[in-house]
């Protein structure tokens, strides 16, 4: 390599950001400290989000698998871990666990039927596939059928005895996955994997006549977000402590509101779903009591921004700032020219 | 001296921020064969697909027929007469021949053209008028697109490489069939990378090199030293 | 016997299901847009019929001649003013920009209508049957509706492949740029495929609404019984498209036959097989 040219991973910004987001994970992790039980709660659902909002945007954002079926992983994740406690008596801990692998494992032969459908037909193929898994949860007459089951008393209390500490260990449980699924995604996109995915993103033809295995690359994303999608639907019912098939594989809840996120934070950038999960969280607790009208409002936001601004809030930051808050390709920079090409 | 009926003057034409042509103009009289030359990626297309509204221009930098047309989409200056033979043809493969000729003709203004005179231009058209217009061999497809653009009667006909890909016999004979194509006073701009044809066809010849003008002669007169440092530059 | 007649039935409601799928077909065809709002347009559809039927006083089928041309024109304005400002190289705008309009309807009908399921009454033509056999009659309704849908695909098919508006939709799905040489203005052929799909739809949306309950959050399942028919009948080709809707209406009938729990699920899993052994559907598009 000649010396004129150097290649750098992390920019000034991105390592300043990276410190920040440390400190926030630290300040997160004492908050059990101060926080009332409310707050707890509304936090962990917000980690959920965070991760489920994180996992859509690898899909759709960065691998082209815009998927509007994702809460079929949700229902299996929840749907895993009350089996798993219920009939197997596992440690909820370990069948969340468990339920990530199980997501996984589904994902396999559930990605073999939808990758035969090509791009917007994917996503209506993905929703199709919730759905039997709905209707499938709805067979399960031991897990009471259509109508859902609570988790018992004796799976509740077999986390901790008491009611506060039962918080904390979901709350630490929640903030673990979320600072996992982000981490791990970063990491994931920053790895030559990440440049193998951005190539099929640019141009998929091209990527394949380089040598790309197209298939093989978006199977591996598709499994990963099977897993991390599912372990996060069985933090969400562990937390609601029970489960119906409406609620677990609910297209409104885990997916339309998950795409909201990603749409107005930013779609194909690490920080825009972050951002779109916290605005969110604040249209919701101040307005969520207008009910449909508020459901109507963020359909409607998310079409304008889709319109106006389709690199979400994040890129509109990055515009103004001049510079990514979490850059993911490595600048080439040359010595002579002021100008540096993105890889 | 009567107006033209094609007038450009300093054009300019952008592909987003690059800019393919500077400052071109050029005049085409009613009835008249201009021939355009130039090497590849001198702009000649895309003083084509200007003309003919696919690229947008400021509005006075092309007049036809005395009003500015400059910016006025492709679909309303067929109607007023103006028929682009794109370079590759670019035949619509899921319309049969015949359908491709159709389409031609859909928005058509009056005129001589029509299904019936164009299979006397080329006979072979009629025999496969039922086929995938993809299923023709490169030369026939060059006359359904010489044909389809034929079918809208236009004023002014301009054709993008037509000889592209073609082997001579063949270019030969879509070539012998220009002067029954102009016989009615229809105008017609040529664009020829095939120097010799270019000029044996057309009255007047422009050169393109790197988006400007460097020539502009009468076919018949212009020295070959003149092209080949208008086409090389020197 | 009894099966004989659920299989029929079966049938006939695979004439609605080839409805829902042509609209979605044609315009995937022209502009390779998927309308995540499909099925939610056909309930807006039998909503809007509810509103004439009961303020105008007509019966469900008159009030076609008013729902049918003012969901076409709903069609037009939506591609001209909003969809056609999604179309491009990018899969996502135009999939979350419908998405988004699916929400709005859902919860727009939600708001104005609750949340409570209504039917349409369609008076005499209900109960209305025709007896083939001791054990076998059909509703005039249903057989009503199958005709309709055949007759809707036959249209569809003559108009593409007969009309000039025809070639102008398959020309612009060819080459878009090309299509502008002779004439024709690709926003405009947009909005006039969705103003023809939604013309479709509204026929659709009737027909259901007379035929059973419907309630605004029954949108989502209508896309997915419309894109399966397409699927399981072949990408391109509309007779596919009505055999596809057949097929998908047959299987919810047998699954139903077996156990109530099982209507959606076996027309689901039929699609699931398609998928896996014949992802090309069973009567892909001839290249003629
Ligand atoms: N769609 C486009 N986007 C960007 N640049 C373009 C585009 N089409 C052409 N160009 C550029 O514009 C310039 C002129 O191209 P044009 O196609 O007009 O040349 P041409 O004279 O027709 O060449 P050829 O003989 O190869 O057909 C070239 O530098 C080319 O690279
Ligand atoms: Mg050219």
């Amino acid at each position: 390599m000649s010396p004129e040219i150097t290649i750098t991973d992390t920019t000034r910004s991105g390592r300043i950001t990276m410190v920040l987001a440390l400190c926030a994970v630290l300040a997160l992790a004492c908050a059990p400290l101060v926080a009332t039980s409310a707050h707890l709660n509304l936090m962990v659902q917000i980690f959920a989000y965070l991760a489920l909002a994180t996992l859509w945007n690898l899909l759709a954002g960065f691998s082209g698998l815009v998927s509007v079926g994702q809460q079929a992983f949700v229902g299996i994740g929840g749907y895993a871990l009350f089996g798993l406690t219920i009939f197997a008596d596992l440690h909820p801990l370990l069948a969340l666990a468990l339920a990530g692998i199980i997501g996984a494992v589904i994902a396999l032969p559930v990605a073999g039927l939808l990758f035969r459908l090509r791009g917007a037909y994917f996503a209506i193929g993905s929703w199709v596939a919730a759905e039997v898994f709905r209707l499938l949860a709805s067979q399960i007459s031991a897990l009471g059928g259509g109508s859902g089951t609570s988790l018992p008393a004796r799976i509740v209390t077999s986390m901790a005895s008491s009611r506060v500490w039962r918080e904390y260990v979901i709350y630490w449980t929640g903030l673990a996955i979320a600072v996992v699924v982000i981490g791990l995604t970063i990491f994931l996109l920053r790895s030559r994997f990440g440049l193998a995915l951005r190539a099929i993103h640019y141009n998929e033809g091209a990527a394949r006549a380089s040598g790309v295995n197209v298939t093989r690359v978006k199977l591996i994303v598709f499994v990963l977000a099977g897993f991390g999608t599912a372990m996060v639907g069985a933090l969400i019912f562990l937390q609601k402590l029970r489960i119906s098939p409406d609620a677990a594989f609910s297209v409104n809840d885990w997916t339309a509101f998950v795409i909201f996120m990603a749409v107005i934070g930013g779609i194909g950038r690490i920080e825009g779903p972050i951002i779109g999960c916290l605005i969110f969280f604040v249209l919701r607790e101040t307005l969520a009591d207008m009910g449909a009208l508020y459901l109507m409002m963020l359909g409607l936001v998310a079409i304008v921004i889709m319109l106006r601004a389709p690199r979400g809030i994040a890129g509109w930051l990055s515009e103004k700032l001049g510079f990514d808050l979490v850059p993911l390709s490595r600048r080439v920079v040359f010595a002579k020219s002021k100008g540096d090409s993105h890889v | 001296m009567r107006d033209p009926l094609l007038n450009v003057s300093q054009l300019a034409s952008f592909y987003g921020d690059f800019q393919a042509l500077f400052d071109v103009s050029l005049r085409v009289d009613e009835g008249e064969v201009v021939a355009i030359i130039g090497a590849n990626g001198a702009g000649k297309s895309t003083l084509l697909k200007t003309i003919a509204g696919l690229i947008a221009a400021r509005p006075d930098a092309v007049t036809f027929a005395g009003s500015p047309i400059g910016g006025v989409p492709a679909h309303h200056l067929l109607r007023q007469g103006i028929a682009l033979v794109p370079e590759g043809r670019r035949l619509f493969s899921s319309l049969s021949v015949e359908e491709n000729l159709q389409i031609g003709g859909a928005y058509s203004r009056k005129g001589p053209w029509s299904l019936e005179r164009v299979y006397q231009l080329f006979p072979i058209l009629r025999e496969r008028r039922h086929q995938a217009s993809t299923s023709l061999s490169g030369g026939q497809q060059q006359m359904v697109a010489i044909g389809r653009a034929l079918m809208s009667n236009p004023r002014l006909l301009l054709c993008d490489e037509i000889s592209l890909g073609l082997a001579p016999i063949i270019v030969r004979e879509i070539y012998e069939r220009l002067p029954q194509i102009t016989g009615d006073g229809m105008s017609l701009i040529i664009v020829e990378q095939d120097v010799v044809q270019a000029l044996k066809a057309s009255r007047r010849v422009y050169c393109l090199q790197e988006g400007r003008v460097t020539l502009e002669g009468e076919s018949q007169s212009i020295s070959r030293e003149a092209i080949a440092s208008a086409y090389f530059g020197s | 016997m009894d099966w004989v007649n659920s299989i029929t039935q079966g049938i006939l409601v695979g004439g609605l299901y080839a409805m829902f799928a042509a609209g979605l077909s044609l315009i995937f065809g022209v502009m390779r847009l998927v309308n995540i709002a499909h099925g939610d347009l056909v309930v807006l559809a039998a909503y809007l019929a509810l509103v004439v039927t009961t303020t105008l006083g007509l019966d469900p089928l008159t009030s076609l001649l008013i729902i049918v041309p003012l969901m076409a024109l709903i069609g037009y304005a939506l591609q001209r003013f909003l969809l056609n400002r999604t179309l491009g190289d990018d899969l996502l705008p135009p999939l979350l920009v419908t998405f988004g309009l699916s929400v709005i309807l859902q919860n727009g009908l939600m708001e104005i209508f609750t949340p409570d399921s209504r039917k349409l009454q369609a008076g005499a033509i209900e109960t209305a049957t025709l007896t083939l056999s001791s054990d076998l009659s059909l509703g005039i309704l249903p057989l009503l509706q199958f005709g309709v849908a055949v007759a809707i695909i036959g249209g569809l098919q003559l108009l593409s492949y007969r009309t000039a508006w025809g070639r102008a939709f398959r020309a612009t799905s060819d080459d878009q740029t090309t299509v502008q040489l002779v004439g024709v203005d690709p926003r405009h052929v947009f909005a006039m495929a969705m103003a023809l799909s939604l013309a479709v739809i509204a026929v659709a949306g009737v027909f259901l609404a007379v035929r059973a309950n419907f309630d605004p959050s029954m949108g989502p399942a209508r896309l997915i019984f419309g894109f399966e028919a397409v699927i399981i009948g072949g990408l391109g080709n509309l007779w596919g498209t009505l055999a596809g809707g057949v097929i998908l209406g047959v299987a919810q009938a047998i699954g139903a036959k077996i156990d109530p729990g099982w209507q959606l699920l076996a027309g689901h899993l039929v699609f699931l097989i398609v998928l896996a052994v014949r992802p090309e559907g069973f009567f892909p598009r001839v290249q003629h």
